[in-house]
């Protein structure tokens, strides 16, 4: 019998996580600690490793090499029906065969728990699905059923509770709603909730602190507002949200900001948002805080001109320009619809301006397509 | 509704058309009713012939009686013959499916050298003539000295069921979802407690349906029952021999009484099936 | 638990059983074959001489029933699977909510004992049965012509005992195929036959295979039906093989007659799995 860590508590970490399959590192060298009572986000592409590390967590995989322990407890080696560590499964895997309430009731029944019914019932209200304890799975809906494995999980009041995937089944009406309801539940009970996922969308609504992976490793951590105005990476850039990466090399110093050289234009940026390592620079800037302008409107901040309109797509909310530079790049820019009609049509000849705060800068030899190519809506089915 | 469709302005699907579309729907009704027509032919003569007043030849019809169905041993031989017939298949089926369900955990939820060797070893004795199988076991038993008879029967019948209970349960053991063992696992069971009440409940179904295969493939077996059995008499074997003087109409009341049965057994199984799903 | 050893003590009991049931009887069986009755001995006694002229003897002796036994069977094979396509396929797409209510009835007849059906055939096909009279007034029969006791009802008795084995794979494999995929087969300008030709055919494959080789192997080593069904110029392998057995008592032919026939299967479903697995059928 291995040593039982059921009543371990605390932050989770993980140190020098590696696990291998033959040559194939799905999680490489990964460390992390992920704080009690945050809600922790792990996002990224599928077969960047964050399932196998949720795996590694809930003790369903071991790792090749490396610890994880849970507050002063070792829990590396441990089974997993000894640690206090519950998960929410893709496609839920309720129990075909029991009812409801005894899906609910298993992990306290196998625990020995005594007042299994108050507790059941308790969550079962809790999720707000009361009525349907004497159900079987098979005659919930999707969304139904999403709530009965939360339910699942989180009757156990585990130290750890951790989502794989857990709106990936449902339609997306009823997922924004679920992940407004997570959201609740988990400052409800105060659990720690580990969430993995390939949609940044639903990582950055639901999660205080997300970690984006790829292939193995932590390519940044952040809050969702970190991650989004100050990417480190391009994979980060691309993977959240769309950006602009535009070729440059840094040409000056002026205090508190860079100024850099964009195929002739003069820019300036914030050196806090700048990442790369010698002069050589891509400028990042988000579609959304570009402002188009006509040649001969005044403006102010950073301007990049000699620019045309190629392509107008009306969105509703906003509109996405696609407009010609002199270099031949095409950047995108969304305007909001504040102002009833699209100002700008086809062919006409801009300036593109934002506030230098804006900005961010990568290594100028990055890949500026990592991360982009890969369409998180469609690859992830297992 | 009738004024809509006298309406002239709607346009009307041409009778060629329709007789096209007619025909085609048609056409596979009337091939399924041949069909089944003579899937059922035997059965419905051998149930008809079950109320024939004859004697002991049973080949015309002499006139309607339920005399065969108030006295189903009225044959000399057919009720001990029917009884060997359900004690061998109750025991073959009840060794087969443990050994066979055994076999199957063994293939489906592990990995292991000489996995794919197993695999061949269950698939062999299906792919083998029964007449083989029967003459090989007779040899072997004749080489020890074994008269055939009621334990070489059932040992012949445990060997050629068992790759059927593996073939059954496995399909049940591969189409199980092993995020459910993992759930469980993940509930605080242990690695019994997660067989005993997520695995086995679940495969429980296909179990039972081995099971019923076994029992059907035993009970109806004739040749390498013949081969094995000596002078016990089952029931195929008795029908075989008295094909050739006449069956007696009580064989028909037992062929129609487990035909009936049987089909009883597996609706009752589809509805609970049908209940369970909803 | 979990541990290395479990899958094997999982097999042991079966496999042990199996190899002192099947395997070791199959290779005592090798062993008869090639063995010679004992000088001066009774009747039924044999030693080992290794003689493999038995095979050839066997062979010889028996090639006619040989040559009928494959030949009864592979048109027994294709019969069935022309009565089963049509109706699986009929089960699986215009079915509806009555699919399980058919797959009973297709499998239901077998809830009456084989021997039972074979039997009720004979009888219905005999000379007091109802078919024959009516054929014969019918003038599609000469008065002299007979249904039993013929290789027609032979084969007609194999193919009606072993169609449940082809429409049950068959069923399994179209029930597999989505509709879409032969909607968009005619989408794409295939009519029903091409469609059927292209689609479905090469879909349902793996039902084909499985329902031909479960109809014919046991097929093969039929004599139920050509003992029932037939005449002494229908007899098949499998007669010879009993009668060897028991009538003869010449263990060694019989032996021999078996592993041939083993063989002669083996070989013709291997060709026929590299066939229907490497090339298209049609």
């Amino acid at each position: 019998m291995s040593f039982d860590a059921s009543t371990a508590r605390g932050d989770l970490i993980l140190t020098r996580i590696t696990k291998s399959y033959g040559d194939f590192k799905a999680v490489d060298d990964l460390s992390l600690t992920i704080p009690k009572g945050s809600f922790f986000a792990l996002l990224g592409p599928s077969g960047c490793g964050k399932t196998t590390t949720l795996r590694m967590i809930a003790g369903l995989e071991e790792p090749t090499v490396g610890s994880i322990h849970l507050g002063e407890t070792d829990i590396t080696t441990t089974k997993p029906y000894q640690r206090p560590i519950n998960t929410v499964f893709q496609n839920y895997a309720l129990f075909p065969h029991l009812t409801i309430f005894e899906n609910i009731a298993f992990g306290l029944r196998r625990r020995g728990f005594k007042d299994v019914d108050a507790e059941v019932n308790k969550v079962l209200n809790l999720v707000e699905l009361p009525h349907l304890a004497s159900r079987k799975p098979t005659q919930l809906s999707g969304g139904q059923q999403q709530r009965i494995a939360l339910a699942r999980a989180i009757v156990n009041r585990p130290a750890l509770l951790l989502l794989d995937e857990p709106l990936g089944a449902l339609d997306l009406k009823l997922r924004r709603q679920m992940q407004i309801e997570l959201k609740w539940i988990q400052k409800e009970v105060g659990l720690t909730f580990v969430h993995v996922t390939h949609d940044q969308e639903e990582a950055m609504t639901m999660a205080d602190t997300i970690a984006v992976m790829n292939e193995g490793q932590i390519e940044q951590m952040g809050s969702p507002a970190d991650l989004y105005d100050n990417p480190e990476t391009a994979f980060v850039a691309n993977f959240l949200g769309q950006s602009n990466l535009i070729k440059g090399t840094i040409s000056g110093n002026d205090g508190d900001s860079l100024v850099a050289d964009l195929y002739g234009q003069k820019i300036s940026l914030p050196k806090s948002r700048s990442h790369a390592t010698d002069n050589s620079i891509y400028a990042g800037i988000r579609p959304e805080k570009f402002r188009i302008s006509l040649l001969n409107t005044p403006v102010s901040g950073n301007v990049l001109s000699g620019g045309h309109i190629e392509d107008v797509s009306y969105i509703g909310v906003s509109t996405q320009y696609q407009v010609a530079m002199p270099w031949g790049q095409e950047l995108i820019v969304f305007e909001q619809n504040d102002d009833g009609v699209a100002p700008f049509k086809k062919g006409d000849a801009v300036n593109i301006s934002w506030e230098p705060i804006f900005t961010f800068a990568l290594r100028g030899d990055e890949d500026v397509t990592a991360g982009s190519e890969v369409n998180p809506e469609v690859l992830d089915e297992e | 509704m009738s004024k809509k469709i006298a309406d002239p302005t709607i346009p009307k699907i041409p009778a060629a058309a329709k007789f096209q579309r007619w025909f085609g729907r048609n056409l596979i009704r009337v091939y399924m009713v041949i069909a089944f027509t003579y899937l059922f032919i035997p059965v419905a003569y051998t149930f008809a012939f079950s109320f024939n007043d004859a004697g002991k030849s049973n080949l015309i019809w002499k006139g309607f009686t339920f005399r065969n169905w108030q006295n189903p041993c009225g044959a000399p031989e057919v009720c001990s013959a029917l009884a060997n017939s359900i004690k061998i298949g109750f025991l073959a089926t009840l060794f087969a499916t443990i050994l066979g369900t055994m076999i199957a955990f063994a293939i489906g939820r592990h990995q292991f050298k000489g996995r794919s060797t197993s695999n061949l070893l269950i698939f062999l004795p299906m792919a083998t003539p029964e007449i083989v199988l029967g003459a090989s076991l007779l040899s072997l038993f004749l080489v020890f000295k074994i008269n055939p008879g009621f334990w070489p029967t059932v040992i012949a019948h445990v060997m050629f069921c068992i790759s059927f209970v593996v073939v059954t349960v496995k399909a049940r053991i591969a189409s199980l979802d092993p995020r459910l063992e993992q759930a469980a696992m993940d509930l605080y069971a242990n690695e019994f407690e997660t067989f005993r009440r997520v695995t086995l409940p679940l495969v429980a179904p296909g179990i039972a349906g081995a099971a019923l295969l076994a029992f059907s493939l035993s009970f109806d077996d004739f040749i390498i029952t013949n081969f094995n059995s000596g002078t016990v008499i089952t029931f195929p074997k008795f029908v075989y021999t008295a094909a050739a003087r006449g069956i007696p109409a009580q064989a028909n009341v037992i062929g129609s009484g487990m035909f009936f049965l049987a089909l009883a057994i597996v609706l009752a199984g589809q509805f609970v099936n049908g209940r369970k799903a909803r | 638990m979990g541990k290395i050893r479990t899958p094997y003590l999982l097999l042991l009991p079966g496999f042990g059983f199996l190899f002192t049931f099947f395997i070791l009887p199959i290779l005592n069986l090798a062993q008869t074959s090639t063995q010679t009755p004992v000088g001066g001995g009774d009747t039924g006694q044999y030693e080992q001489t290794f003689r493999f002229q038995n095979y050839i003897d066997a062979f010889l002796d028996n090639k006619e029933q040989f040559a009928r036994s494959f030949i009864y069977a592979i048109i027994a094979t294709i019969l069935a699977l022309m009565i089963s396509y049509p109706l699986a396929y009929a089960i699986a797409f215009k079915a509806g909510k009555y699919k399980n209510f058919l797959l009973v009835l297709v499998v239901a007849p077998f809830f009456t004992s084989f021997l039972l059906r074979t039997v009720a055939w004979k009888q219905i096909l005999g000379e007091e049965g109802f078919v024959v009279p009516t054929l014969r007034s019918l003038g599609i029969i000469s008065q002299s012509t007979t249904l039993t006791s013929t290789s027609f009802a032979v084969v007609m008795g194999m193919t009606y005992n072993f169609l449940p084995f082809m429409t049950l794979p068959l069923y399994a494999s179209i029930d597999r195929i989505d509709p879409r995929t032969l909607e968009a087969s005619g989408d794409l300008y295939a009519n029903a036959f091409t469609t059927f030709r292209k689609v479905t055919l090469p879909l349902s494959m793996p039902g084909v295979v499985a329902g031909t080789l479960l109809t014919f192997i046991p097929a093969a080593g039929d004599y139920v039906n050509a003992s029932i069904l037939g005449s002494p110029n229908t007899k098949m392998i499998g007669n010879v093989i009993e009668s060897r057995y028991f009538k003869i008592v010449d263990y060694p032919t019989a032996a021999a007659l078996s592993f041939t026939l083993m063989a002669a299967i083996l070989i013709l479903v291997t060709i026929y799995i590299r066939k229907a697995g490497t090339e298209e059928l049609v």
